[in-house]
């Protein structure tokens, strides 16, 4: 790995810290990248499926998984994870993304995970080739590319710090508040930095200095590296190792703070939990003297590091080892923005003309589109484009469920309303009001009975073993006249045009075997047409490439009902424009059809 | 949070209570007594079960973390004789010591108050053995010799066999390590013995997440009886919240020598408990002239460096330097005037004795995400209640800071001390972190 990230790099940010995830948008909106940085969010305990941010003066929506597993799925390019858990859950959380692997590096935001943990996460991570960035660590920077989180604080000290582009130095702190320091520092007296790394104050961190500026010798856009160390710890040394064996040839500018601690025998702990001398060459004096005698730029003082900065800058400018870099444009974040009360993922009237998903009215209403009201559906309810065979049975569907008579309770209770005087739409809406699990409801039910029984692997016995337990009658079984012999030509319709048009039936070739069990019992148990619709809609489905979970909220969230709905409402019209057009008086039902039976209230 | 010493009697309590469940095939009777005085002891004779006390000769030694407690002469074992210590010459002693202060060898003072008392087990040196477990580097080490107590700390290198065992090496292979590292000079009859105590210490101090382990010596006598006869002993306390049960209670002293915190030291550790910022504060020199009040780990020790080279350069020394500390971690207006409220009592305390003025550094890095004008609101309300002390006082106060909301906490603060007539000088992120030290020190 050369670079650590590009402008292309997406992560999946564990833990729904809206800050922090807002001001790496914040961030991308600056540096003008195409993708937001955060692709999922993974919230085990929330139940949205979404999280509103803002980018720049609009609002983007970035998904909400219960899962790293769901999210990874979902967004397979996205391959940082920035594990945000608590020092209880991050060590299971960063174990379980390297099991399921496609991660290139996870940062460990957790401070004080258990130490064993913690090595044996960082030991699991670089067997498996992933960088740990943490734990106890603020983040990382790609300037102009990527950014972890809340690194280099607010955005106005990020363009003051030249953090929105890169420049020439790569940086590795230990400490975050430092690092924003040092990137402001490298922003006055040099030209920014071109990558940064806060490794983390824990003892145990999974990427070390070596690690980080290893591979920052193979980045081109550094020049040369920054490193500020602490007391305590060897890590240094591995510096002045690779430098002597000419692994590292890039000038290296280097500082150890805690030379405080020298002042005091023991008992004081100055800083980090990392931050401790146990030996003399971990003192911060032994460290600076060693990578001063390695040829390392060690200032006198933390105080004196600017002016060594600015001094190996100058000179690398001067050599044409660093040239000028060109400022890019940037967005600027506007300073007010309002949260949107509403959000619409289906059309879009701001523009010329309408768009229904992204297609323009006039591209999909007259004949000569080729576009059907299936057409139509399939981009304001699923916000898809679904081939020819697929918005043709979904007219076929609402074809043949627009009407059945004027007895069904929709249609009477319509006919009723529109004898009343009331208008078409109060007419229609009491009709469509009792369309429900008894009316309709069929097409509902026969989709997630079938689909389970098929899921679980139930044979017809079990099936229908598992629906006399459960005390439901079958749903989209049964006619009142027709059997097998005497079949229901809407049903044969359905059936053929799905054998030859749908890739594959797999349901209603299971829901057909059911058909054979209850047939054989009483031949008007057959499969009717509200089953058949339901079951056929799993299959389109299906063969659509939608998920079991996808196809198990259509079923829940009622879509098959709306299918019916908006089907019969075409017959419910008709019903109503008849009784208009007939001037039918209001109704009275006849009494000698109510069966009276009113004893006196009992007193109590 | 880092590792933590305990106490060697909290130590021998956790064998004692997982005895069974690692060391089955030995038998430790874990006589220990843990008391602060010799009227504790005596009082502690006469529960159930501490019958022993009065019944067998005994050993009395210090429980305060630090070693070499028999080169201190701070081992009771004999009054006339080796095994001839009773109840009341131990109870007496205990008093005796608590009674004035104390100097070791290695210089640290204080008074002893704490102390461990165990029978006194006759043995001989042959039955002494060696063993510890540390985590190097990324790997732990166990540590195992034939010869224990003191000969085993001079020549170390030829009489202590090494095996490294890496974070994921599997029990078998670790197991066949420790087979294939037992000290050659452990007597034929006790290799096996010694083995399996080994390989089941070793898990003891990983399951335990022990960061440091040591017997020395452990004794094995007859009937697989094993005596521990001195323990040393750091937990990785960050794992507290899984070993919650298991290690109970466990107290983690201060170090001998170390006084007992502050009232004040203590009051910002009881705040910084209760909150989800971070409060830290150490006294290092009460009369010290500058008193620094810095935000992040990291700034905070760039800090104390800066101040200590420059009071140095500046005909000064390290004893200018009050105090260490820090807050971060976005603390609330109201604990930021607590620690403010702190600090400044307690510069305000002393008169510096060569009349020079107080200096008060208000500095931090440029934060991430703290709000600087929320904290230097409790910073200002602590001014408006201090302004006279610290004027009487003449302290100069230097300030710089970045970060989200600095250019209000900036003008705030300025215009604070100003109408209180505090002396003030107030940068921001164009001025490098510590050049404040600078101005303040370089005269």
């Amino acid at each position: 790995m050369e670079k650590l990230y590009t402008k292309e790099t997406q992560a999946i940010f564990w833990n729904n810290n809206t800050t922090a995830i807002q001001r790496m948008l914040d961030y991308d909106y600056t540096i003008k990248r195409e993708t937001p940085s955060v692709a999922a969010i993974v919230a085990p305990t929330s139940g949205n499926k979404f999280e509103k941010f803002f980018w720049g003066p609009d609002e983007i929506m970035v998904p909400l998984y219960k899962s790293t597993a769901a999210a990874k799925k979902e967004h397979a390019n996205a391959d940082v994870l920035l594990n945000f858990g608590s020092f209880r859950t991050a060590y299971d959380v960063t174990m379980e993304a390297i099991e399921l692997g496609g991660f290139s590096s996870i940062m460990v935001t957790a401070e004080g995970i258990p130490e064993r943990l913690a090595r044996k996460m960082n030991n699991t991570a670089r067997n498996a080739g992933v960088t740990v960035i943490g734990p106890a660590t603020v983040g990382a920077i790609a300037p102009g590319a990527f950014k972890i989180a809340n690194i280099g604080g607010t955005i106005e000290n990020i363009v003051n710090s030249k953090l929105h582009r890169a420049g020439s130095c790569g940086l590795v702190t230990r400490s975050g508040g430092l690092f924003n320091e040092l990137s402001n520092i490298i922003a006055i007296n040099a030209d920014g930095i071109a990558e940064g790394v806060a490794i983390g104050g824990d003892r145990f961190v999974g990427s070390v200095f070596i690690d980080n500026m290893l591979r920052m010798e193979s980045n081109s856009e550094v020049k040369y590296m920054v490193l500020l160390g602490e007391v305590g710890g060897t890590e240094e040394y591995k510096i002045i190792e690779a430098i002597k064996d000419g692994k590292i040839t890039k000038p290296v500018i280097a500082w150890c703070i805690g030379t405080i601690a020298k002042h005091f025998s023991s008992g004081v702990q100055f800083g980090h939990a990392g931050a401790s001398a146990n030996a003399d060459a971990e003192t911060a004096a032994a460290k600076n003297k060693a990578m001063a005698e390695a040829g390392i730029y060690v200032p006198k003082s933390f105080n004196d590091l600017p002016g060594t900065i600015n001094k190996v800058y100058e000179e690398l400018k001067a050599n044409g080892t660093i040239s000028d870099i060109s400022e890019p444009d940037m967005n600027l974040v506007p300073k007010l923005r309002r949260s949107k009360e509403f959000i619409c993922t289906i059309s879009d009237d701001r523009g010329e003309e309408c768009t229904y998903a992204g297609f323009p009215i006039s591209s999909v209403a007259t004949p000569d589109t080729g576009k059907g009201i299936g057409d139509v559906i399939s981009l304001l309810w699923f916000k898809k484009q679904y081939p020819k065979w697929a918005t043709q049975f979904i007219e076929t569907v609402m074809k043949t469920v627009a009407d059945h008579g004027p007895a069904v309770s929709g249609a009477h209770n319509a006919k009723v309303t529109a004898r009343a005087g009331k208008s078409v739409v109060e007419s229609l809406v009491t009709g469509l009001l009792t369309i429900g699990p008894r009316f309709g409801g069929a097409i509902d039910g026969a989709a997630e009975h079938f689909k389970y029984a098929d899921d679980n692997n139930l044979s017809p016995v079990e099936f229908l073993g598992h629906m006399k337990k459960a005390g439901i009658p079958i749903p989209g079984i049964g006619h009142r006249i027709k059997s097998l012999k005497n079949p229901d030509l809407r049903v044969e319709g359905l059936k053929k045009f799905a054998k030859e048009f749908f890739p594959a039936t797999p349901l209603l070739d299971y829901a057909l075997t059911v058909e054979q069990l209850t047939t054989s019992k009483k031949e008007n148990l057959i499969l009717n047409v509200d089953g058949t619709i339901g079951i056929l809609m799993v299959d389109m489905w299906r063969a659509l490439g939608y998920s079991e979970e996808d196809i198990n909220e259509f079923i829940s969230s009622g879509t098959l009902n709306a299918f019916f709905i908006v089907g019969r409402s075409i017959g419910f019209i008709g019903h109503i424009l008849d009784e208009k057009r007939l001037a039918m008086p209001m109704y009275r039902h006849p009494m000698d059809d109510i069966l009276y039976d009113v004893p006196e209230a009992e007193k109590l | 949070m880092a590792q933590k010493a305990i106490r060697e009697y909290d130590g021998k309590a956790l064998f004692s209570k997982q005895w069974e469940n690692y060391f089955s095939g030995f038998h430790y009777g874990f006589k220990s007594v843990l008391v602060t005085s010799g009227a504790e002891l005596l009082a502690k004779a006469k529960e159930h079960g501490f019958e022993w006390l009065k019944q067998e000769a005994l050993v009395a030694k210090p429980d305060m973390l630090f070693g070499k407690r028999g080169k201190n002469d701070l081992v009771l074992f004999k009054t006339n004789k080796p095994g001839d210590v009773t109840l009341a010459d131990a109870a007496k002693w205990i008093d005796k010591k608590i009674s004035h202060t104390t100097t070791l060898l290695t210089g640290q003072h204080g008074t002893l108050s704490h102390f461990i008392i165990e029978p006194f087990t006759p043995h001989s040196q042959e039955q002494e053995y060696y063993i510890s477990a540390t985590c190097v580097g990324e790997d732990d080490v166990l540590y195992m010799s034939a010869e224990g107590g003191m000969e085993v700390e001079e020549g170390w290198d030829e009489k202590v066999n090494e095996v490294v065992i890496p974070i994921d090496m599997s029990d078998a292979d670790m197991e066949h390590a420790i087979n294939a590292n037992i000290p050659a000079d452990i007597p034929a009859k006790d290799r096996a013995k010694f083995e399996s105590f080994a390989v089941e210490f070793f898990k003891f101090y990983r399951d335990m997440n022990f960061a440091y382990l040591e017997i020395n010596p452990i004794v094995v006598l007859e009937n697989n009886e094993m005596a521990i006869l001195d323990l040393v002993a750091r937990l990785d306390d960050t794992a507290g919240f899984l070993m919650k049960d298991t290690w109970g209670d466990i107290e983690y002293p201060t170090a001998f020598g170390m006084e007992d915190q502050s009232p004040e030291e203590k009051a910002i550790a009881e705040a910084d408990s209760k909150s989800g910022a971070s409060l830290k504060l150490t006294i290092l020199s009460p009369m010290g002239r500058v008193w620094t009040m810095v935000a992040g780990g990291g700034a905070s020790v760039v800090y104390a460096d800066t101040i200590a080279d420059f009071a140095e350069a500046n005909g000064g020394s390290i004893a200018d330097l009050a105090n260490y500390g820090e807050y971060s971690g976005g603390p609330t207006t109201s604990e930021t005037k607590f620690y403010a409220d702190t600090i400044i009592d307690l510069m305000t305390r002393h008169k510096d004795p060569k009349g020079q003025d107080k200096i008060m550094i208000i500095g931090g890095a440029i934060a991430n995400f703290t709000d600087v004008a929320k904290t230097f609101t409790g910073i200002i309300q602590s001014f408006e209640e201090n302004a006279e002390k610290m004027k009487a006082h003449n302290t100069k106060i230097y300030v710089r800071r970045g970060g989200p909301n600095y250019e209000k906490g900036l003008k705030d603060i300025k215009e604070a001390a100003n109408r209180l007539g505090l002396f003030i000088e107030v940068y921001g992120p164009e001025t490098h972190v510590t050049d404040i030290v600078r101005m303040a020190l370089e005269k």
